[in-house]
């Protein structure tokens, strides 16, 4: 479950990317966020992900009031969410299982048990055959499968997508979005940002709509 | 999550911190160099000080106080404060050596010519006399004790040495000690720098494993091992330039030490300073990376 209240985000210079937003999505849901470039999509991601801390306002993740948290508790909670980025963030100088296996690392997961759920994972998304390649030489579409393999294989119960598919042509973007309805599927609640509004027709999931920091 | 895979994390981030010190040989290269020629500084400080410090202690263990007697002393007075000294607690060995032998002694020590010039025998009897106790407040009492004596003219000892010797070696420890501290805060300076400057090259990485939730702890980890690995790799240069230098030393040490009838041989780190020093090099290599990366992620956030 996740649930905003009031939740205000203003940038050091004034600038307001979120203004009293409340809202509520239950559990094992899959919504859409959209909006224009700048429309505050990315921010309420990172306001949900604890990417950054509210100016005002609550946010709660279940039973956590996340806007309360003590930055060293953050990582904590970070590690129950698989986050997606849409510049993919990945560690170019490692190996395809490398990236997979860095969320296990964190975990302290031992090395045979987070092998096997990153190749596990990298099965999932299609890129078994690649786990010793580099980043680097996979396509976008890859890129961004890679990205959903290392958001996932912590088994975490809720997934932000920022732009998942962008850039990406149509089947790569129905490859990446399927990948996501999967998951969704068997339970995970996911949000994802995306201003393609033909995507949000064809998978026909709550809208929310953000236009100047504001839900319409 | 198990100590055995808590301890293969720790392993891992070892093999990781050891990867990042041969990923750049030639900068790791010379941290090194620079850390072990810092820490050869005070370590061969302190050899020089223990060594002195070892052959000062032989030179008060065998100490002789020559006691001259006043010129108009005769042989009987001087025999008989010979006997009187021998009872005397303090002292070990008492040899009279008389006028005559002296002037003998010095005749034969090529000093012939000079000698012959003289019309009457110069010297003084004398008392050589190796005191017991061998403490350097023993034998300044000793010595104290035996000028009050109204046949003695002049006293000369190894003790006054030995004492501004001791002195001096009071003054070096001290001195190894300022040189340790001033040269430890650099070496955690440099590992510092250096662990900075991985942190910077490697920003992206550790910004990304915040996002995915990361803590500061794990992100600490491998930079803290490669701060104890520099720190021990430096101390183990300072070792071997220390004991390079002694072996290079004993060369001439040794030959000097002939001439003296000696055997004399400067002595090399025991195995309990070795220890302390590794053990040093690899807490001030921590501390100087535990700082660093502390500064560094604040900056970062």
């Amino acid at each position: 479950m996740i649930e905003l209240i009031d939740v205000t985000k203003r940038y050091p210079g004034g600038h307001v990317a979120m203004a009293n937003v409340s809202l509520y999505i239950p559990h094992g849901e899959m919504v859409f966020i959209t909006g224009r470039s700048g429309a505050g999509k990315s921010t309420l991601l990172k306001l949900i992900g604890s990417l950054e801390k509210p100016t005002s306002g609550h946010i709660k993740i279940g039973n956590e009031d996340t806007s309360r948290l003590r930055r060293a508790t953050l990582p904590y909670f970070r590690l129950n969410i698989g986050m997606i980025f849409q510049d993919h963030k990945l560690l170019y100088d490692r190996s395809v299982l490398d990236n997979v296996l860095l969320p296990l690392h964190i975990r302290e997961i031992s090395r045979t048990e987070a092998t096997r759920r990153a190749r596990a994972a990298l099965e999932k998304v299609g890129l078994a055959n690649r786990e010793r390649s580099r980043p680097v030489t996979l396509s976008g579409g890859e890129q961004q499968r890679l990205c959903i393999a290392r958001a996932i294989v912590g088994r975490p119960r809720l997934i932000l997508a920022d732009e998942p598919t962008a850039n990406l042509d149509d089947d790569y973007a129905h490859e990446i979005m399927g990948i996501l309805q999967a998951l969704n599927e068997s339970g995970d609640t996911i949000l994802i940002a995306t201003h393609d509004q033909d995507l949000i027709a064809r998978y026909g999931k709550r809208r929310l709509t953000l236009a100047n920091g504001n839900l319409s | 999550m198990t100590l055995g895979t808590h301890a293969q994390h720790h392993l891992d981030s070892l093999i990781t911190a050891w990867q990042r010190l041969r990923e750049q040989p030639l900068a790791s290269a010379f941290s090194i160099l620079v850390i072990g020629i810092a820490l050869s500084l005070p370590t061969g400080l302190y050899l020089l000080i223990t060594n002195l410090d070892r052959t000062s202690s032989g030179l008060t263990e065998h100490t002789e106080i020559t006691v001259f007697l006043k010129p108009k002393i005769d042989t009987a007075t001087a025999l008989s404060l010979a006997e009187t000294l021998r009872n005397e607690p303090g002292i070990r060995k008492l040899r009279f050596v008389s006028r005559e032998d002296a002037l003998l002694e010095l005749q034969r020590s090529g000093l012939d010519d000079v000698l012959s010039s003289l019309s009457s025998n110069p010297l003084p009897h004398t008392l050589v006399i190796e005191p017991i106790q061998a403490s350097p407040a023993q034998i300044r009492q000793l010595d104290q004790r035996l000028r009050q004596r109204p046949e003695v003219d002049a006293i000369t000892s190894a003790e006054a040495w030995a004492r501004r010797l001791a002195a001096l070696l009071d003054f070096g420890v001290g001195l190894t000690w300022l040189l340790a501290t001033v040269l430890a805060l650099s070496l955690a300076a440099i590992t510092g720098n250096t662990i900075r400057l991985q942190i910077y090259a490697r920003r992206d990485e550790i910004e990304i494993s915040r996002l995915i939730g990361a803590t500061d702890r794990f992100i600490r980890r491998p930079f803290l091992y490669f701060g104890a690995l520099q720190g021990l790799l430096g101390s183990l240069a300072a070792l071997i330039f220390s004991g390079l230098a002694i072996l290079w030393l004993n060369q001439s040490v040794a030959e000097l030490a002939t001439t003296y009838g000696s055997s004399f041989r400067l002595a090399t780190l025991d195995l309990h300073i070795s220890a302390l020093l590794l053990v040093g090099g690899i807490l001030l290599g921590l501390t100087g990376a535990w700082l660093s990366v502390a500064h560094t992620l604040r900056d970062f956030d």
